[in-house]
């Protein structure tokens, strides 16, 4: 199932010429970027593996695409995403955040519902293998 | 890009002159002869290159050439002769031809490349190459990196990461390297693989006595300040002498004694002024200023006062 988390996942996949678009555009505001992957993607796992330090004072989407393809090449297999985060007093937060590579298979979001007490009923969903 | 969009983009004659003012090198160029002094053979070699580079863009519009030619330098010469100045002034030049992208100048030396212990150096380097991409990235003094005394040292393994940045991402850096003339021969020698990759030699000659004059005069004058007439010629006794003391570094040493200087002038006015001062007064450095410099008494190659001798600073 296609996971749809940030920026653009409803859109068909960025290519990298859109990812350098995107970064550019992030790095005219400012923003540092962070590289980040993980083989989770289930929504409520924010705590992402990060690829490296975040890159602060670039000039150049190219300095980021060089990261990205460096973790491609390790984690080619996994969900990555680039973030950019703005430092500015008060904001201090990710601004933007979208997906850049996804696994060959996407595994698929299982919900589980379970009756409770007094006819309540509780949701749970866990990430599964196709 | 669309094939289409190439073949309807493809002009018939392409005019050099207004290219070259519209490109906005005509002002680099401009720029580079009215802001520094001397430096003919320098200002020489830049505007050739500058007409390669419009030449070979003009070809690549008329669909003549593809490939992005080798644009890495080396830039040598004694200290304070205006390398990096110009290294500035190469970075907004190759921006404006449409070769580098962003067209700002990263400035390093081999603290900011080595790392200090294993695994320290290839992040390092990397972290650098990243903030230098769509720019320049000016190395001072790049014949640190190799220590042929100590085949441990870790500068090799920046070397390795240099040059493959640097034949790899042509596109997308530029780099210069700087230094002593003699040393980055020896460099060049102990690194064949560099020489082939720098198409560019620039030597940067020493500034004479009358140049360094001027461009005292100049520095005085961006900060409002002006030399009385004694004081000039105090000026040129100083660099006659300065010239032949140790650690001369050309215009920096310059700046360095009218730094001075000017200290001196603020001192001897505090101490001496009676009544309110003018603005005349203010600005004008005095051949006092000038002469009280420990050069005119045999010169120490240290600018740091004895101890015993305070009013000789």
């Amino acid at each position: 199932m296609r996971i749809t988390q940030g920026c653009f996942s409803f859109l068909p996949d960025l290519d990298d010429q859109q990812i350098s678009a995107q970064i550019e555009y992030c790095l005219q505001k400012e923003w540092a970027i962070g590289i980040e992957y993980t083989d989770d993607p289930h929504p409520r796992n924010t705590y992402w593996d990060m690829w490296g330090n975040p890159m602060f004072d670039l000039r150049d989407a190219k300095g980021v695409m060089m990261e990205l393809d460096e973790c491609r090449k390790v984690h080619g297999d996994s969900y990555i995403r680039i973030n950019a985060f703005n430092d500015t007093r008060g904001v201090e937060s990710v601004k933007m955040s979208f997906i850049v590579n996804r696994p060959a298979s996407e595994p698929k979001i299982h919900m589980q519902r379970t009756d409770f007490v007094d006819r309540a009923q509780k949701y749970a969903w866990d990430v599964r293998p196709q | 890009m669309s094939t289409e969009a190439e073949i309807t983009a493809i002009p018939q004659t392409v005019d050099l002159a207004s290219e070259y003012e519209t490109s906005g090198v005509a002002e680099v160029l401009r720029e580079l002869d009215e802001e520094l002094i001397g430096l003919a053979p320098v200002k020489q070699r830049i505007r050739e290159t500058a007409a390669l580079l419009l030449v070979d863009r003009a070809r690549r519009t008329l669909g003549l050439s593809h490939e992005t030619p080798t644009l890495h330098m080396s830039f040598s010469g004694n200290p304070g002769t205006g390398k990096t100045t110009v290294a500035l002034k190469m970075a907004g030049l190759l921006h404006r031809l449409g070769y580098v992208r962003k067209g700002h100048l990263v400035s390093v030396t081999r603290d900011d490349l080595v790392g200090q212990y294993i695994g320290h150096t290839a992040p390092k380097t990397k972290e650098v190459l990243k903030k230098a991409m769509g720019g320049v990235l000016f190395i001072d003094e790049a014949y640190y990196l190799y220590r042929p005394d100590n085949e441990r040292d870790y500068g090799q393994e920046a070397i390795e990461i240099l040059l493959q940045v640097m034949e790899n991402n042509r596109d997308d850096l530029v780099v210069i390297m700087a230094g002593y003339a003699d040393r980055m021969d020896q460099f060049f020698t102990a690194n064949p693989g560099f020489r082939s990759r720098i198409a560019h030699h620039i030597e940067f000659p020493d500034y004479t006595d009358t140049e360094l004059l001027n461009i005292s005069e100049r520095m005085l004058a961006e900060q409002n300040y002006r030399l009385s007439p004694a004081a000039e010629t105090a000026m040129k006794d100083y660099i006659a002498l300065r010239r032949k003391q140790p650690h001369f570094a050309n215009a920096r040493s310059i700046r360095n004694a009218l730094d001075r200087a000017r200290l001196r002038q603020a001192n001897r006015l505090f101490e001496t002024a009676k009544g309110p001062l003018d603005a005349a007064a203010l600005s004008t450095i005095g051949e006092e200023d000038i002469r009280a410099s420990r050069v005119f008494q045999g010169g120490l190659d240290v600018d740091r006062s004895p101890p015993a001798r305070e009013d000789t600073a």
